[in-house]
């Protein structure tokens, strides 16, 4: 075999050549097969926005509907809960709601909400994806006497106020989610949608 | 040698030259259409929702897919063509599925047998035979549903179409072939008509690939990359190969 | 501390890894330092694109299995959904369907070279064996996967297969009903067919493949001229004929790849139901146990040995005349006795044997395919008797015969089928019977009794020592 007068540069030049336009068809075709994997136009038809009709919630209660197979919930916060928010956001991680992508930008306030009463919060813990229970009593003798109200997840011990928000130095380090929605009607909230502008009561 | 492989080459070219032709396959008129004709693919839709969507279900397809592939706004689906009601009776989510409110033990009942789904239908008789089919309607007071069909003989299926055609009667001519004439008119003339089933089956073609055009599109593509590459990779064997001797 | 030596000789990860796995050796031994004939021609490229085309087939699969559901009641709209909802699910499907048929023609063409090469001679009759072996289970893999889209051909067409079973003396009707576990075709059928057809077969056939590479390996590749490369060594032990696997096969390849992915893809893109022949329009009808289609062909890579089947008038010899027709291509290396393995050198007579043979399969593919007329049933038996003359031919050609031998041979093979068409002898059949005669016997005169009489015909050439290029 001579290797004689071969042309090194040349064949340097057309094996990277090839290895790039080659790399880039077997990226081109890896693409779809990733791109199969994402939610499907039934999974997306499944996740269409839901209506909640804000007149069949009691003062205090929370609803849960089901958006995307996620439970949504909607709670009809009372006076004390609201001032609750307040006094305890020395004991809170996040009490402004900095981390952007945790709720739109109409919700990014004290209440996290568009309207004070009503709060609407994905109710899926933001540590490893528990439904935290319920914990509505201010005071709850389980939850020690400064407890403003609000959820703790059971799987890990993570603590959430009647905002959502998560006390600091828990498993969890980010608030509840509050997922896009807008008023559609003074008592009907579109839950999954919202205009582009931010929503407005 | 040469020989040999010319010869197996030729074998195997006229092997793929098609299946043998389907019997009457010659009989069947060219249906002509084009699916990239959005304005025939909207008029087609709306005639197979208004006259079609009552006994047949497209139930492999989503309201706003058809609507976005054919140029249609979701509100314009939701007003024309969803005709079907969730169990609280309200009209069905626009990304549902195409079904129909009848039930087969209904339909069964009535035409003898259920009306079959036709997101597929294209795919599986062709258009021309679709085409046909549809302007081969005749009257049969034999039938129960009064109605036979040329191509389709003792068709399950009423002459849905007889208000726009108008009706065929089966008629022997002088050298002793039979042929259809339209005894009696409808609301359309027979190019309207003509038309009218074009349009039809244009959406039926649609429906049974709705991929089509957009995969021929990213074909060529991907064959201009192909040869490229394939170009390279030759120089790069022919740079190598300097060496053999 | 004393370092294990194998790590000086090469520092490093590489050195590290090689120390505790032979990364190198086998780098090495399958590519860098396996040397291969350097007169491979056109008919070469399809061992490496039948492992591309496996490669394609595992990688597509494993995306629709993802979407798939293996459930009488839902398959056949999920496969709607995975051509509708799923993004790009129609590309992967395309190209799974396309594959399929792809993979055939890949390993059809891989096989004529063998047959062409003499590529199953000796020191090579094991590689033909695990080649064979793929083979068979390729069709098992591929009728498996074709039940999956519960249409009405995937129906139909596994119901008449697997009712084949049935005309097995004693057992049949019970061995069937087990086959499906169900009294008829039905949702468990589906289901352990999807089980063969995406764990138990896939893993079978990449096992055989690295048994068919690395006995290909171990002896070495045969070549166009037929010529052992491995008994012309230069100084250092390296076959003069020979280059390394890699560079010089892996570019070529590439440039093969490059090729196959251009037909490949044309047919994924614009014609993906291959005329009818890949995707059969029939299949876009769900299943429906109470209509049958009118016509029930197989797939075009089963219909060569199917038209054997439906030549043979009783149904359980049919099934065992098919059964023969896969089983006897493995007894080729014992019956082919010839020592000049390549095509180019051999005689007349067996390079006439070959084109027969090929052009018969490839009728009896396209009778397959067709309505049983008489006039199909009759070709379809004429050119299996010329698909098994063939294997006789095979043997009969590994020397030169005498001439009484030659004519004595002839005489008795004619007789035979002669004796068949005479008892089967049909008055309104008869110009067909006659004519249909001629096929097989013409095919055995050219090969058997012309070479008596022009000697020429049935002489092999000199083999040259070495490689010609």
């Amino acid at each position: 075999m001579a290797n004689q007068g071969v042309n090194r540069g040349r064949r340097r030049f057309l094996v990277a050549a090839t290895s790039v336009v080659g790399g880039a068809g077997v990226a081109a075709v890896a693409a779809p097969m990733l791109a199969s994997l994402q939610p499907s136009a039934r999974a997306q038809a499944a996740g269409a926005p839901v209506e909640v009709d804000l007149r069949e919630i009691d003062e205090g209660q929370r609803i849960s509907v089901e958006w995307r197979g996620q439970p949504i919930w909607v709670v009809r916060r009372t006076e004390e809960m609201l001032e609750g928010l307040s006094k305890i956001t020395d004991r809170l991680r996040d009490p402004d709601s900095e981390v952007e992508d945790q709720q739109p930008p109409y919700a990014q306030n004290e209440h996290r909400s568009i309207d004070p009463e009503f709060l609407v919060v994905v109710g899926i813990c933001t540590h490893l994806g528990c439904s935290p229970s319920y914990r509505p009593e201010i005071g709850d003798p389980e939850m020690g006497s400064a407890w403003q109200g609000g959820w703790l997840c059971g799987c890990h011990g993570s603590r959430f106020d009647m905002a959502g928000r998560v006390y600091a130095n828990m498993p969890a380090a980010t608030n509840l989610v509050v997922p896009p929605y807008k008023y559609l009607t003074d008592d009907v909230i579109l839950v999954g949608e919202d205009d582009e502008e931010g929503g407005t009561v | 040698m040469k020989k040999l492989i010319a010869a197996t080459f030729v074998g195997l070219a006229a092997l793929f030259m098609g299946p043998a032709g389907t019997a009457g396959a010659s009989e069947l008129m060219s249906a002509n259409v084009d699916i990239s004709n959005q304005n025939a693919l909207q008029r087609g839709a709306r005639l197979f929702a208004d006259n079609c969507m009552g006994c047949h279900s497209t139930k492999y397809e989503r309201y706003n897919r058809v609507g976005k592939g054919i140029g249609l706004t979701e509100e314009h689906m939701e007003e024309h063509f969803i005709f079907v009601t969730d169990e609280e009776g309200e009209p069905v989510n626009v990304g549902s599925l195409m079904e129909i409110a009848m039930e087969e033990d209904y339909a069964e009942e009535a035409f003898g047998v259920a009306p079959p789904d036709l997101t597929l239908t294209a795919r599986i008789h062709g258009e021309d035979w679709l085409y046909t089919f549809l302007k081969s309607f005749y009257r049969d007071e034999s039938r129960p549903l009064g109605a036979n069909n040329t191509v389709f003989s003792n068709v399950g299926m009423p002459h849905a179409l007889w208000h726009k055609q108008g009706w065929q009667e089966l008629v022997e001519d002088d050298d002793g072939n039979e042929r259809l004439e339209l005894v009696e008119g409808g609301s359309m003339s027979p190019s309207e008509y003509d038309r009218a089933v074009r349009d039809i089956v244009t959406y039926l073609s649609y429906l049974g690939e709705p991929v089509k055009l957009e995969r021929q599109r990213i074909g060529v593509f991907v064959m201009i990359f192909l040869a490229f590459f394939t170009l390279l990779a030759y120089f790069l064997k022919k740079e190598y190969w300097k060496d053999v001797h | 501390m004393a370092s294990n030596p194998d790590e000086k000789i090469q520092g490093g990860f590489l050195g590290w890894v090689d120390a505790r796995f032979p990364l190198s050796q086998m780098w090495n031994d399958h590519l860098a330092k396996y040397y291969a004939p350097k007169n491979f021609n056109f008919w070469y490229f399809f061992g490496s694109l039948a492992l591309l085309v496996l490669v394609i087939q595992i990688v597509t699969g494993i995306v629709l299995t993802m979407f798939y559901k293996p459930d009488a009641e839902l398959a056949f709209a999920s496969v709607e959904y995975i051509m509708r909802d799923v993004e790009w699910g129609w590309l992967i499907r395309y190209m799974h369907s396309t594959g399929a048929s792809m993979f055939f023609v890949v390993v059809y063409l891989h096989m004529f070279r063998a047959l062409l090469y003499g590529s199953y001679k000796k020191p090579r009759e094991l590689i033909w064996i695990f080649g064979m072996l793929i083979y068979v289970v390729l069709m098992a893999e591929a009728f498996a996967g074709y039940l999956l889209p519960w249409g009405q051909m995937s129906y139909w067409g596994a119901q008449v297969i697997v009712n084949l079973f049935q005309t097995i003396p004693y057992i049949g009707p019970e061995l069937v009903t087990w086959i499906r576990g169900d009294f008829l075709l039905s949702d468990a059928t589906l289901n352990r067919f999807f089980a063969l057809h995406v764990v138990a077969l896939p893993l079978v056939l990449i096992l055989l493949v690295a048994a068919h590479i690395i006995a290909l390996h171990e002896v070495g590749s045969n070549n166009p001229d037929g010529v052992e490369i491995k008994a012309n060594k230069d100084e250092n032990g390296i076959p003069k004929d020979g280059i390394p696997f890699h560079p010089y096969y892996t570019v070529k390849d590439i440039v093969g790849v490059g090729v196959f992915l251009i037909v490949f893809f044309a047919i994924v893109f614009f014609a993906p139901e291959g005329g009818g022949y890949f995707l059969k329009p029939d299949n876009f009808i769900p299943s429906d146990p109470l209509v049958t289609p009118e016509l029930i062909p197989p797939v075009w890579y089963f219909t060569s040995m199917y038209s054997v089947l439906r030549s043979v008038p009783d149904p359980f010899l049919g099934v065992v005349a098919m059964g023969a027709a896969v089983v006897i291509l493995f007894v080729i290396p014992w019956l082919d006795r010839n020592p000049v393995k390549s095509m180019r050198y051999r005689s007349f007579a067996a390079k006439f044997n070959l084109a027969v043979f090929v052009i018969a399969f490839v009728i009896l593919g396209w009778l397959g395919l067709q309505q049983a007329t008489t006039a199909v049933s009759d070709m379809s038996l004429r050119f299996s008797q010329v698909y098994f003359l063939f294997f006789f031919l095979l043997w009969f050609l590994s020397r030169e015969r005498s001439a009484w031998f030659s004519i004595l041979a002839f005489l008795v093979l004619v007789a035979i089928y002669t004796f068949y068409d005479v008892a089967r002898f049909d008055a309104d059949d008869a110009a067909l019977i006659m004519w249909g005669w001629l096929i097989p016997t013409v095919y055995l005169f050219v090969t058997m009794v012309a070479p008596v009489f022009a000697r020429g015909l049935g002489r092999d050439r000199p083999v040259p020592q070495r490689v010609t290029s």
